[in-house]
């Protein structure tokens, strides 16, 4: 903690204010009477404190890192250095439309990008996040029922694979989420599909390829259903990175989609944010699509509003959602065009498939041995840790010590001893190939000293962290001489 | 050799029925669930006086790999809940079937819970799981 370099009436002036703040207007009872308890440290001192904590950290810059586009893919350097252009970084959210052109076209080609490779009728890129792009999309489904007197509506189904944001989406927007099992083959389950829909469903939330890393195979038949009942499809984009150039949500029968521009298109985001989470939806949900969007009339580029959009389901933020990650996502999909968006998914997938493969012949075992995997594959350290006692937690834990940063752990939840691997598209085979290795060795490590690999990782700059007890006593302010 | 206490019943989803003899059930999650859960470092327990239905979520058990929806395995009403957990989830990883009790509903129907599964059955469908 930089709080144990401090002492009393070490400065580093370079963060000083120049001049004196003005604070009139501010009533006295909210200002502050003491000192705010900052770190005392010289320049030097901060600049080597936070230089070794970077040093510490694993990173993708450095390491294998499987979490993949769920969390953090390789970025291109090229798509930041633009998006830093001082014409992009500099401009002001209030800026007129007529200083604001070329801003402006990226943002159109951008919308009009994702609706080609999703398939949908419309986008609009200003939700701020993931999660938000989820609230917006359920919203329309709502919006949409409620504006034809649908008004009976009350549930989204969830598969119990989705992701927890699936459920909390639907009940932000006042829906009951009801779960639908997933079978043995990593499918939804189809009859108990058939059972919960009924008058009662306003919509079905799915991930495809779906998070247990297999294509949803029956998915025709799934939006068929759905829309028989009167229901319509939500596309959660979080494992788009499978089937980009590949197969389209819109061409699946889904109404609306959220993608995650900082997980598929080329934004670091490790670390919570910020985000993207473009909404794009078929033709009956456009008029409630969130504003502001884009609109080009052949001349000039200007904001959709309230003025142009009445039905639109509001303002998501105070502008256009997070504008440096929507440029980087443009400039990416501009440099891969539109010849080049389909190698994403088939790296991806040919990485996923052969190291799926190495690992089964490694002697590890596959959550579903029978499927082809998408982008991602689960494995199950279910043997090893009833036999052996060493669980996935673990492997993970011995990973660090041979420098590859662990896989996803214990997601999803429906699958004991779960590891969920990602390589991602842009691995070396002779990286893949070295992950196999680690992996055999640790497996043999489990074997023959299972104590050891329990007590891992050994040559971090931390040992294995109390995490039960971080979570039983937390404290997020904790300050020297606690 | 089975730990499960054959003097109670068990819901599919892992919690255990115990016949207070008096018209109210214990309810709690089994040994085979908190260790499917690892260490838990939060409990959420309904409030007295609550209206629960069999197969609906009432409590929530979060350990550091998950958070767990707790399942009524009878309709009724909440009428005491085990206070003594709340800064000590970890008794549920020590004493599952005893201490680690969660709580206790007045059942509508006291006959309802003849359909859960008893021990032998519980034994089975969780070597089925396995």
């Amino acid at each position: 903690m930089i709080y144990e370099h401090s002492r009393a009436g070490r400065r580093a002036m370079a963060q000083a204010p120049s001049e004196k703040v003005e604070l009139a207007g501010i009533p006295d009872a909210m200002l502050r009477t003491s000192l705010p308890p900052l770190p005392e440290v010289s320049e030097m001192q901060a600049v080597r404190h936070f230089t070794r904590l970077s040093q510490k950290n694993f990173s993708i810059d450095t390491q294998f890192y499987p979490l993949g586009s769920c969390t953090m893919k390789y970025n291109p350097r090229a798509c930041n250095t633009l998006a830093s252009l001082p014409g992009m970084l500099s401009r002001h959210p209030l800026a007129p439309e007529t200083h604001s052109q070329g801003f402006m076209a990226c943002l159109y080609e951008l919308q009009d990008i994702l609706k080609t490779v999703t398939g949908m009728h419309a986008v609009s890129l200003t939700p701020a996040a993931g999660a938000q792009g989820e609230f917006a999309g359920v919203a329309m489904i709502r919006a949409y029922h409620d504006a034809r007197g649908d008004k009976e509506r009350s549930e989204i189904l969830v598969p119990d694979a989705a992701h927890g944001t699936n459920p909390a989406s639907a009940v932000m927007c006042g829906y009951k989420a009801r779960e639908i099992p997933t079978g043995s083959d990593g499918d939804i389950d189809i009859e108990a599909l058939k059972s919960a829909l009924g008058p009662q469903t306003a919509g079905i939330m799915l991930t495809n390829p779906s998070t247990v890393g297999v294509f949803e195979r029956r998915i025709k038949e799934i939006a068929d259903l759905v829309h028989a009942a009167g229901g319509l499809l939500y596309y959660d984009g979080a494992n788009l990175n499978a089937i980009l150039g590949k197969v389209r949500p819109g061409d699946m029968g889904f109404d609306v989609i959220h993608m995650n521009l900082h997980k598929t298109f080329s934004t670091p985001h490790g670390g919570g944010g910020p985000g993207a989470g473009p909404v794009g939806v078929s033709k009956r949900l456009e008029p409630y699509l969130p504003i502001p969007m884009v609109d080009f009339d052949g001349n000039d580029y200007r904001w959709l509003t309230e003025r142009d959009r009445p039905d639109s389901i509001g303002r998501l933020s105070a502008f256009a959602g997070n504008a440096g990650v929507l440029i980087r996502a443009y400039i990416y999909a501009r440099l891969l065009g539109r010849e080049g968006m389909h190698r994403v998914s088939e790296y991806s997938t040919l990485n996923a498939n052969y190291l799926l493969k190495r690992l089964m012949e490694a002697g590890f075992d596959a959550a579903y041995p029978e499927r082809r995997a998408s982008h991602e594959f689960i494995l199950t350290l279910k043997k090893q840790a009833k036999e052996l006692g060493v669980n996935t937690m673990d492997f993970a834990k011995r990973l660090l010590d041979y420098g590859v940063h662990a896989p996803t752990t214990y997601f999803p939840l429906l699958v004991p001893e779960c590891l969920l691997v990602e390589p991602t598209e842009t691995e070396a085979k002779e990286d893949l190939d070295r992950f196999v290795e680690i992996m055999q060795t640790i497996k043999q490590e489990a074997e023959s000293q299972p104590e050891m690999v329990k007590q891992a990782p050994h040559t971090m700059p931390v040992r294995r962290l109390d995490d039960v007890r971080a979570a039983r006593e937390l404290d997020l302010a904790w300050k020297p001489g606690d | 050799m089975s730990n499960t206490p054959t003097d109670r019943r068990y819901a599919k989803s892992h919690e255990w029925l115990k016949d207070e003899g008096d018209g109210s059930f214990t309810v709690g999650i089994t040994d085979h669930a908190q260790g499917l859960l690892g260490d838990l470092v939060f409990v959420e327990l309904p409030e007295i006086g609550t209206a629960v239905e069999a197969g609906n979520d009432c409590a929530v058990v979060e350990s550091v790999k998950a958070a767990s929806d707790v399942y009524s395995p009878v309709t009724g009403e909440v009428i005491a809940v085990n206070e003594a957990l709340d800064g000590a989830p970890e008794t549920i990883n020590e004493d599952a079937f005893g201490k680690g009790w969660m709580f206790k509903v007045k059942a509508a129907d006291a006959g309802e819970s003849d359909s859960l599964l008893d021990a032998a059955g519980y034994d089975a469908l969780v070597a089925e799981e396995e």
